[in-house]
């Protein structure tokens, strides 16, 4: 699979980490939330202190909400963001 | 089955008539109003900013609708959220279910607002006089989640 995948940022991970969106080449040996959430930890620096498990995060993988072991692949659509609170 | 994520107010008594007209066979119409409160955390609310994604919000409202006609016998629900920036006082939230009967509709209207707290991906900033901040999610709304669950 050669299709980028797309990561998306929302709300207090947003602004923390300065950008919405991006797209990348699925990195080697990342297949599944956590495998992407430490390769986004190891940027370092905001990315670290957002992605290394200290504060909570959601995931979802095509729009669903999803558990840190769901599998993904080129030309997903990746989100990650803070617990919500609507209502 | 009604779901809509707008900027705009809604006119509660329109949409409540709305889902009782175009169902002649309920007896039961529940209601839930959620607005703006003017206090949270111990400090005033300036306004109050909702965040949502666009797409899976939606998709995940109307999952919650099927979840609750799985569960209950009603006959329809709606679900009208608000995003953008609100005052205290402005309506953030309806949830209207209709049924035969009142006590599946009650039940079904708490079930909906509580999965809606908890997996509907939307997200609050609120202005203060100490700045703004992000609402943090709150266990209690878990725990009304986690009622369900069994």
């Amino acid at each position: 699979m050669n299709q980028p995948l797309r990561i998306l940022y929302f709300a207090r991970l947003r602004e923390a980490l300065g950008t919405a969106s991006e797209e990348i080449a699925l990195p080697d040996g990342v297949g599944d939330v956590d495998g992407l959430m430490a390769w986004l930890a190891a940027r370092g620096g905001v990315w670290q202190a957002e992605f290394s498990g200290s504060r909570p995060i959601r995931a979802a993988v095509n729009q669903a909400l999803v558990q840190g072991t769901a599998r993904i692949q080129g030309g997903d659509e990746v989100a990650f963001f803070p617990p919500v609170t609507g209502g | 089955m009604v779901v809509r994520v707008q900027t705009e107010d809604f006119d509660t008594g329109a949409e409540i008539a709305r889902m009782r007209l175009m169902n002649p066979g309920i007896g039961a119409v529940v209601a839930f109003v959620g607005q703006v409160r003017d206090v949270n955390e111990g400090s005033l609310v300036h306004t109050l900013t909702l965040e949502h994604y666009p797409g899976m919000t939606e998709k995940a409202l109307a999952a919650i609708i099927d979840r609750a006609k799985m569960r209950w016998t009603i006959q329809d629900a709606l679900i009208i959220h608000r995003v953008g920036t609100l005052q205290p006082l402005d309506q953030i939230v309806l949830v209207v279910v209709v049924g035969s009967h009142r006590s599946e509709c009650f039940a079904a209207c708490e079930f909906i607002m509580d999965y809606l707290k908890t997996e509907a991906p939307f997200w609050k900033k609120e202005t203060t006089p100490g700045g703004a901040r992000w609402v943090e999610a709150r266990g209690s709304d878990e725990a009304a989640r986690s009622r369900w669950e069994n």
